[in-house]
C-alpha cells in the first residue's frame, strides 16, 4: 500500500482566499463548492421534513395550519429533489472524480463547469426567495390547473429557480459527455473505464436529453399563470394532463439522474471492499445505458388515475416492468461480486450493503406501482411516499454518503473517525427503516399523502415514523460533524488508504491541481485485483 | 478540425427561404384548412428548423458524431410525441372513471 503523505503542493493549497475559490476552474474545487451548496440545501430541506414529521406525530393538525403544511411538504420536495438529490452525486463526486478516474487534467470545459455552479446557485437563490416570501404550496410537481390558476403562493419565482438550475444540470451533463469521449488517458479504453464513469455517462445523457423538456414545461406554467395562454386550461382548449405528460417525461428519468450515479458509486465500493472485479462488468455497464433509455419510456405510470386511456396505461405498465431488468442485473451482479470475495466491513461498505437492501425494497415496490390495478389502490397514499424515499433516500443518499466516506481521504487528505462513521451508518440505516417502513403499511391501509391530519387509528405507525425521522436526523448530523472535524484534526491519509484499484488512487491525497504528477497511462483492466502487475502497482 | 467555409450566398439564400416560410405560415393562418391547420403549420415549422440545424448550425458539414447527437435528440423528441399520442389518440376508446 502506498504510504506517501500529503504533498507540498496540492489543489487545496494552490491559491488562498475567497477569490481563488470563487473564480477557480479546477474541477476539484468546483466539486467542493457544490458540496457546500448541496449540503446547505439538504439541511434546509431536512428542516422542512422535521416540521412535517412533528405535525404528523398527532392525528389532528395542531402544529401548523393546513396551508402551511402544504407549503412545508412542497418546499421539502423542491429543495431535496432539485437542489440536493439531482446535483448531489454528479456535481460533487462526479465533478471531483470523472477527470481523475479517466486520467485527465480537468473536465473538457472548466469555465463552463464553474458557470454551472453559479447557475445552480442563482436558481437556488430564486427558489429561496420564493420560500422566504410566502412559500410554495403546489407540491414539487407543480400540477396544473392548481399551479396556473388557483395557487396564491410564490409559483413564479420557484418555477424560475427550477428553470434556471436546470441549465446547470444540462451543462454538467454536456461537460461529462465530452470529457469521457475526448479526454481519456492513453490505454483507458471504454471497457477499462470504472463503472462510476459508465453510470455518469448514462446520467449525463438523461440530463442533456430530458432537462430541456422540464425547463420548457415549467416556463409554460409561468407563462400560463401570467398571460393566461391556456396550454393546460380546458376552458380555452388546453389540457391539464398534457402538463403531466411533459412534466413526467423529465421527472421520471430524473429519478435515474439520482440513482444511476449512486449505482456507479456502489460498483466502486463493492469492488474495492470485496477485492474483486465487478462480476459481469459489461452487463453492469450496459445496464446503466439500458436504464437511461428505458427510463424515458415509462413516465405515465405516474398518471394511471389522471384520466389517460386504458391502452396507454397498458403500454406504460409493460414498459415500466422492463426497467426492473437492468436494475436487477446490477443488484445480482453486485451480490455475485461479493460471493467468495475478501469482504472488509469498513464504513463505505456498510453504506453499500445498506444501499443494496434498501434499493431492492424500493425497486420491488416500484413493480407494485407498475401494475395498473395495484397502483390505483395505492396512488397518492403513503405507500408512494415510502417507495420513492426508499429509492431516493435509501438509495441515493446511502450511496452518496458511502461515496463521500470512500473518497473523503482523497478529497481532504485526511482520515475520519472510523468507529463513529460505522455507528452513524448504522444509525442512518435503523432510522431510515423506522421512518419509512411504517409508511408502506399506512399507505396500503389507505392513508393519503399531503394531509396534515389523519384518522386516529393511524397514529401508532405515524409516531414510529416520526421517531425514526429523529434518529435519521441524528444519523445525518454525525457525518457532518466528524467529517468537518477531520478536516483539521483527522490523521493524514496516504495516497491509497483502502488499497483500491483505480487512477484516483494513483495520485496523492489530496491530488495536485493537474491531478497527476505525470500523465498516466493505463495498462490494466478495470478492477483487476487479481493481476500481479496491479497488486504491485497498488 | 478544419472549419468548413460556407459562402455567404448560402446563408442569404437560407435566410430568404426562412422569411418566405414565415410569410407562408402567416398567410395559411387566414385559411381554414380544418384538421390540416396544425399539419400545415407544423410542416413549415419543421422545414424551417431543419434548415437552421443543417446550415446555420453547420450540422450539414459536421462529423458523424454530431449527426448522431442531432438524430438522437430528434429520436428522443419522437419518443415524447409518440408515447404522449398513445394516450391522446386512444382516449376515445375508454378512460378510467
Amino acid at each position: 500500500m502506498t504510504t506517501a503523505l500529503v504533498p507540498a503542493r496540492h489543489y487545496l493549497n494552490d491559491g488562498y482566499g475567497i477569490k481563488s475559490w470563487l473564480l477557480t476552474r479546477d474541477h476539484k474545487r468546483i466539486a467542493l463548492l457544490y458540496l457546500a451548496g448541496v449540503t446547505f440545501f439538504f439541511f434546509i430541506g431536512g428542516a422542512f421534513a422535521v416540521l412535517i414529521r412533528l405535525e404528523l406525530a398527532t392525528p389532528v393538525g395542531d402544529l401548523v395550519s393546513d396551508e402551511t403544511y402544504n407549503k412545508l411538504f412542497t418546499m421539502h420536495g423542491v429543495m431535496m429533489v432539485f437542489f440536493f438529490l439531482i446535483p448531489a452525486i454528479p456535481s460533487v463526486l462526479g465533478n471531483f472524480l470523472v477527470p481523475i478516474m479517466i486520467g485527465a487534467k480537468d473536465l473538457a470545459f472548466p469555465k463552463l463547469n464553474l458557470a454551472s455552479w453559479y447557475i445552480y446557485m442563482l436558481g437556488a437563490a430564486f427558489t429561496t426567495y420564493a420560500i422566504v416570501t410566502g412559500g410554495l404550496d403546489t407540491g414539487w410537481t407543480f400540477y396544473t390547473p392548481f399551479s396556473t390558476v388557483a395557487s396564491t403562493s410564490a409559483v413564479i419565482p420557484a418555477a424560475l429557480g427550477i428553470f434556471i438550475t436546470g441549465f446547470s444540470s444540462i451543462l454538467t451533463g454536456l461537460n461529462f459527455i465530452v470529457t469521457i469521449h475526448r479526454m481519456r488517458a492513453p490505454g483507458m479504453t471504454w471497457f477499462r473505464l470504472p463503472l462510476f464513469i459508465w453510470s455518469h455517462y448514462a446520467t449525463s445523457l438523461i440530463m442533456v436529453l430530458g432537462t430541456p423538456v422540464l425547463a420548457i414545461t415549467i416556463l409554460l406554467v409561468a407563462a400560463e399563470r401570467v398571460f393566461h395562454f391556456g396550454f393546460f386550461d380546458p376552458a380555452v382548449g388546453g389540457d391539464p394532463v398534457l402538463f403531466q405528460h411533459l412534466f413526467w417525461f423529465y421527472s421520471h428519468p430524473a429519478v435515474y439522474i439520482m440513482i444511476l450515479p449512486a449505482m456507479g458509486v456502489i460498483s466502486e465500493l463493492i469492488a474495492a471492499f470485496c477485492r474483486k472485479p465487478v462480476y459481469g462488468y459489461p452487463f453492469v455497464a450496459f445496464a446503466s445505458l439500458a436504464i437511461a433509455v428505458l427510463g424515458f419510456l415509462v413516465w405515465a405510470h405516474h398518471m394511471f388515475v389522471a384520466g389517460i386511456s386504458v391502452y396507454a396505461a397498458m403500454i406504460f405498465s409493460i414498459l415500466s416492468f422492463l426497467v426492473a431488468i437492468p436494475s436487477a442485473v446490477k443488484v445480482f451482479n453486485w451480490t455475485a461480486t461479493m460471493y467468495k470475495g475478501s469482504v472488509s466491513w469498513q464504513t463505505p461498505m456498510l453504506y453499500a450493503i445498506g444501499f443494496i437492501g434498501l434499493f431492492t425494497i424500493g425497486g420491488l415496490t416500484g413493480l407494485f406501482l407498475a401494475a395498473v390495478g395495484l397502483d390505483i389502490h395505492v396512488t397518492d397514499t403513503y405507500f408512494i411516499v415510502a417507495h420513492f424515499h426508499y429509492i431516493m433516500v435509501g438509495g441515493t443518499i446511502m450511496a452518496y454518503l458511502g461515496g463521500l466516506h470512500y473518497w473523503w481521504p482523497k478529497i481532504s487528505g485526511r482520515l475520519y473517525n472510523e468507529w463513529l462513521a460505522k455507528v452513524s451508518a448504522l444509525v442512518i440505516f435503523v432510522g431510515f427503516n423506522l421512518t419509512f417502513f411504517p409508511q408502506f403499511i399506512l399507505g396500503y391501509l389507505g392513508m393519503p399523502r399531503r394531509y396534515h391530519a389523519y384518522p386516529p387509528e393511524f397514529q401508532v405507525l405515524n409516531v414510529l415514523s416520526s421517531a425514526g425521522a429523529s434518529i435519521l436526523g441524528v444519523g445525518y448530523l454525525l457525518p457532518m460533524m466528524y467529517l468537518t472535524w477531520s478536516l483539521r484534526y483527522g490523521r493524514l491519509a496516504s495516497a491509497n488508504p483502502w488499497g483500491a484499484v483505480g487512477l484516483e488512487w494513483n495520485t496523492t491525497s489530496p491530488p495536485p491541481t493537474a491531478n497527476f504528477a505525470e500523465p498516466p497511462e493505463v495498462t490494466w483492466e478495470a478492477y483487476d485485483y487479481g493481476s500481479p502487475a496491479v497488486v504491485e502497482h497498488v | 478540425m478544419a472549419e468548413h467555409i460556407v459562402p455567404t450566398r448560402v446563408y442569404y439564400t437560407i435566410f430568404a427561404i426562412l422569411m418566405l416560410c414565415t410569410y407562408l405560415t402567416v398567410r395559411i393562418a387566414f385559411f381554414d384548412l380544418g384538421p390540416l391547420n396544425v399539419v400545415a403549420a407544423l410542416t413549415i415549422a419543421v422545414l424551417k428548423a431543419t434548415l437552421v440545424v443543417l446550415f446555420f448550425m453547420h450540422v450539414k458539414y459536421s462529423t458523424k458524431l454530431t449527426w448522431a447527437v442531432v438524430l438522437g435528440s430528434v429520436f428522443w423528441l419522437g419518443i415524447l410525441l409518440a408515447l404522449t399520442m398513445s394516450d391522446y389518440l386512444t382516449r376515445a376508446w375508454r378512460t378510467y372513471g
